[in-house]
């Protein structure tokens, strides 16, 4: 604790604390020059001698006994009485040495006087210490909250990053310039399925900007966005491209994290179907089973990489996340080869239908 | 030109949409233009383009089989063999929708490129600078060195930022990695979607793509002299030109000879 505060060079941090020391030695004297007896100078010494005898005993005490002073600090009571009463006769004997006093005869003759000066002593460095003390105590509890704030901006940061990094690939510049050329391909050629492309391109930007809102919509809106963007890429891809959505009625309502299938689609054209010069099909599908729900695209492209080398692009990481954010870890993603050439994925989470 | 009183044209455009609008739109900018095809993958646009020999291509960049790129660097290095001797190297035109790399890359090649949809008004100035290409075809050979020179550059500029050049290539075979330090290597040939470490006595595969190997490679010492060959310049022993002027590399410790592509000619001078 100590050693933790913002005064890292160790004799500075002494000389700062030892400043308040001296001055109520300081202080110590003059009142007893001023409501006592004997001379100022004889009695600066004491007083120093005394209370930096006190404070230094106390300092080593702490070092070694009070290492963690938020659970220890009942050692207090017994560190304090015992440092001034040692401090105390340590001191006295230095300061008689340094004035060359007789000292013999002082502890009988004036027993009240030195139970007096030991009592001063006992209040002073007890106020002293409880003044350091939680002086440090404050630095801590503001470090502690610095840091508390610096850790919750840095987590926002990071949300907010994961969001905009979700929208950007969510609007890929690539998809969204492509399928602009493709609208004013049809503007002259085909009015009527301009018009449609362009519906299906505005379905398809609300869902995902509303995606990142959103926290559950029901199975039916995830496969209406995905045959919205299926059409779109369908447009572009003319014969190359075949695709089917098979989701029974009952499961229709289940509700599932939004766009959550979407950039699986996306991979399996961009990585699956595009490259290949034939094109191929995609088969998006729900079924249910014991409580698990199970969500499936396979697609004919031109598939994994050999011995299963590892995948994980950006759209696969992100669905992970989003899965065990949403489902923790009873949710699961599991990419295969399938019988076929292409790829097979499966998204499986417990279901309450 | 030569022969036939109007240009033509080759498109390679995988969306069969964009395809056809480009040609309409042509069509329209440039009436004279034939458009002998327009073709949906790399490897149709480099057929296509060596049996017709067009004076311009147009190049989409995302293409399945070949890129735009390689496609264009195929037929760079394939260009008067057979059909096409005596015709200059078309006039080349890249198409592409959205690729920031790409773009800068064009840019810092002052290629021209144009971006999907493409306008109207764009087409015009691009048609203008191929009309002023061709009418000064003098300067075909002048040209084409140029334009081998750019897809150098582009090819280049698609692989990512060099690292610290790699000491050790490890290889795994069966449940073991083999070490094989990169001065023993002879050359790295593609295959499929393997690289082949060849050393004197033996070979490896291994699965990082040519493309992210090359960066951390010393490129004073591992030359690339083919689309998918990438040779250790101090396993090089000669350096030889058959009857039909293809140039090819003999090494030390191995038996192949390995072909140079036109691209990397420039590599190969006389001191």
């Amino acid at each position: 604790m100590v050693s933790q505060t913002a005064i890292r060079w160790p004799p500075l941090a002494l000389m700062q604390r030892g400043l308040p020391v001296l001055t109520v030695n300081t202080v110590i004297a003059l009142g007893l020059t001023a409501f006592g007896d004997g001379d100022f100078g004889a009695n600066l010494v004491y007083s120093h001698c005394i209370g930096v005898s006190i404070w230094l005993l106390i300092q080593a005490a702490q070092r070694v006994l009070l290492l963690r002073p938020k659970q220890q600090w009942r050692r207090l009571y017994l560190i304090i009485p015992l440092c001034v009463a040692l401090g105390y006769v340590a001191g006295f004997y230095l300061a008689a040495r340094l004035l060359n006093d007789h000292t013999n005869g002082i502890w009988s003759e004036h027993p009240r006087l030195v139970l007096g000066y030991l009592l001063m002593s006992l209040t002073a460095g007890g106020a002293l210490t409880y003044y350091f003390l939680s002086r440090e105590q404050l630095a801590s509890v503001n470090e502690e909250m610095a840091r508390a704030a610096g850790q919750m901006e840095a987590a926002q940061r990071h949300a907010a990053e994961s969001k905009l990094v979700l929208l950007q690939s969510q609007l890929e510049p690539h998809m969204l310039f492509n399928t602009l050329a493709n609208l004013r391909a049809l503007i002259n050629t085909d009015a009527g399925a301009a018009t449609a492309m362009l519906d299906r391109l505005n379905a398809y930007l609300r869902a995902t900007l509303q995606a990142s809102r959103a926290t559950a919509h029901p199975l039916q809106t995830e496969f209406d966005r995905l045959r919205d963007y299926l059409e779109l890429i369908t447009v572009r891809m003319g014969p190359r491209l075949r695709y089917s959505l098979d989701l029974p009625k009952e499961l229709a309502q289940v509700p599932m994290p939004p766009l959550l299938l979407q950039p699986l689609v996306e991979n399996a054209i961009k990585h699956g179907l595009e490259p290949k010069v034939e094109g191929g099909s995609i088969i998006v599908r729900a079924h249910h089973e014991a409580g698990q729900l199970t969500l499936e695209i396979i697609d004919t492209g031109v598939g994994l990489p050999p011995d299963g080398a590892p995948v994980d692009g950006f759209g696969l990481t992100q669905v992970r996340e989003r899965l065990a954010a949403s489902v923790g870890a009873r949710g699961t993603l599991k990419l295969s080869s399938g019988s076929a050439p292409g790829t097979q994925v499966s998204v499986t989470f417990p279901c309450q239908s | 030109m030569n022969s036939k009183v109007h240009p033509s044209a080759l498109i390679a455009e995988d969306e069969p949409l964009l395809g056809a609008a480009l040609k309409a739109e042509l069509a329209q900018v440039w009436p004279e233009l034939d458009i002998i095809s327009v073709v949906g993958d790399g490897a149709s646009a480099v057929t296509q383009a060596l049996q017709h020999a067009p004076d311009v291509l147009f190049f989409d960049i995302r293409m399945p089989a070949l890129s735009g790129l390689e496609a264009a660097a195929e037929l760079a290095d394939r260009w008067n063999t057979d059909a096409t001797r005596g015709k200059p190297f078309p006039a080349l035109v890249f198409v592409t929708a959205y690729d920031q790399y790409a773009m800068a890359a064009f840019e810092a090649q002052a290629m021209d490129y144009l971006l999907k949809p493409v306008q109207t008004e764009r087409l015009q100035k691009t048609v203008a600078k191929l009309k002023r290409l061709l009418a000064n075809q003098t300067q075909a050979s002048v040209n084409f060195e140029t334009t081998l020179a750019q897809l150098r550059g582009l090819m280049t500029a698609s692989a990512p930022a060099p690292a610290a050049p790699l000491k050790m290539i490890q290889a795994s075979v069966g449940a073991a990695i083999r070490m094989l330090p990169i001065a023993d290597v002879v050359y790295f040939e593609a295959a499929d979607k393997y690289v082949r470490v060849l050393s004197a006595d033996r070979e490896y595969l291994i699965r990082t793509p040519l493309k992210e190997l090359l960066p951390q490679l010393d490129n004073t010492v591992f030359w690339q002299i083919h689309r998918g060959t990438v040779v250790n310049t101090a396993s090089i022993d000669a350096v030889t030109r058959d009857e039909a002027g293809k140039l090819s590399v003999s090494l030390r410790g191995r038996p192949e000879k390995l072909p140079v592509s036109r691209l990397y000619l420039h590599l190969f001078k006389a001191m």
